[in-house]
């Protein structure tokens, strides 16, 4: 972590309405959409790629302007890459499977979707099994 | 007006706006941008037992983290439900086609509302489905080190190589997945 004059603790207030910005733009961009998660998932229509490009135009834009000024987040260790790879497919499958991702989860159990808090406790239940087989998984 | 506010955004407004977030967290408060490292975070918090990976001060690196999340929650309320769209989500007619060869007619709300019940749940179908799913989706995240937030969003926009990998590995399976796996879990 590049330590610069912006790391300033900021109050917790202001992370509480960025979230309900990510949370209404989740919603109102129908990115928790199950049907546009599918859409994008069977190749059958653009919507998800297109928010997908832009957002990561705006981020890397941003990003990339923020590092002239020394903030920039610490790199990833890319090791054997056996990590990325494996879990990346884990995850996958059990997104494709529910049709929503960690983000999205949360946002749908804000919108009602009750049934989803099941899922929450079931991923709770995963990231802990994965914490206890940590020292024995291949990285 | 307030139609103007119940509809679904644009793909050129919602993009922007989410790539946004990820680039103000960076710059407000060196945070990266990031969701399922707060099912990390809750187990550190709440219960780190004598699981190594859950001893960390959860405090300095997560409590941001578990209040956005709070956020999110209240956010998915505010656009879902005081926001929600009436219409149905104007996907493509292939999309329609395909998504109706699995039983699914009614794409009005923000997931199909014969298949997200209490009673889908307690079927095995339903119990693979919620839990099975959910279970692969905390294993996987945490062993990956991210998810489509972390990776998919501040991962590739820091140009990083290992989110590159994770991206491919999660966007095949996922494919995969919702090939292969979904039509087998939908009741017909």
């Amino acid at each position: 972590m590049t330590a610069t004059p912006a790391q300033r603790e900021r109050s917790l207030g202001v992370y509480l309405a960025m979230g309900v910005l990510f949370g209404i733009v989740l919603t109102k961009g129908e990115l928790v959409s199950w049907f546009r998660i599918e859409e994008a998932l069977r190749f059958k229509g653009p919507y998800l790629y297109e928010v997908f490009a832009s957002a990561l135009a705006v981020a890397a834009s941003g990003f990339a302007l923020l590092k002239r000024r020394r903030i920039a987040l610490p790199p990833k260790a890319l090791g054997r890459g056996v990590r990325y790879v494996a879990g990346g497919a884990v995850f996958g499958l059990g997104w494709g499977t529910v049709g929503a991702c960690p983000g999205p989860l949360f946002a749908l159990i804000g919108a009602g979707v009750g049934v989803l808090t099941a899922t929450v406790v079931a991923a709770l239940a995963g990231t802990w099994t994965y914490g206890y087989l940590r020292p024995r998984l291949p990285h | 007006m307030t139609e103007l506010l119940h509809r679904p955004w644009p793909w050129y407004v919602t993009g922007p706006l989410l790539g946004l977030v990820a680039v103000s967290l960076l710059a407000i408060g060196n945070k990266p941008f990031g969701v399922s490292s707060n099912l990390r975070h809750i187990w550190a918090a709440c219960l780190p037992g004598n699981v190594a990976y859950f001893k960390y001060d959860w405090r300095r690196d997560g409590l941001w983290n578990l209040v956005f999340i709070l956020g999110v929650v209240a956010g998915g309320f505010v656009g879902g439900v005081l926001l929600a769209n009436p219409h149905p989500v104007a996907t493509t007619p292939a999309a329609g086609t395909s998504l109706a060869k699995l039983g699914i007619h009614d794409f009005s709300g923000l997931v199909p509302r014969e298949l997200f019940t209490l009673h889908m749940l307690l079927t095995p179908r339903g119990f693979l489905m919620f839990i099975g799913g959910g279970f692969l989706i905390g294993f996987g995240t945490a062993y990956a080190g991210g998810c489509t937030s972390g990776h998919g969003i501040t991962g590739l926009a820091a140009l990083q190589l290992p989110s590159l990998l994770t991206v491919i590995s999660f966007f095949a399976a996922g494919a995969a997945a919702s090939f292969f796996v979904l039509p087998l879990l939908v009741p017909r």
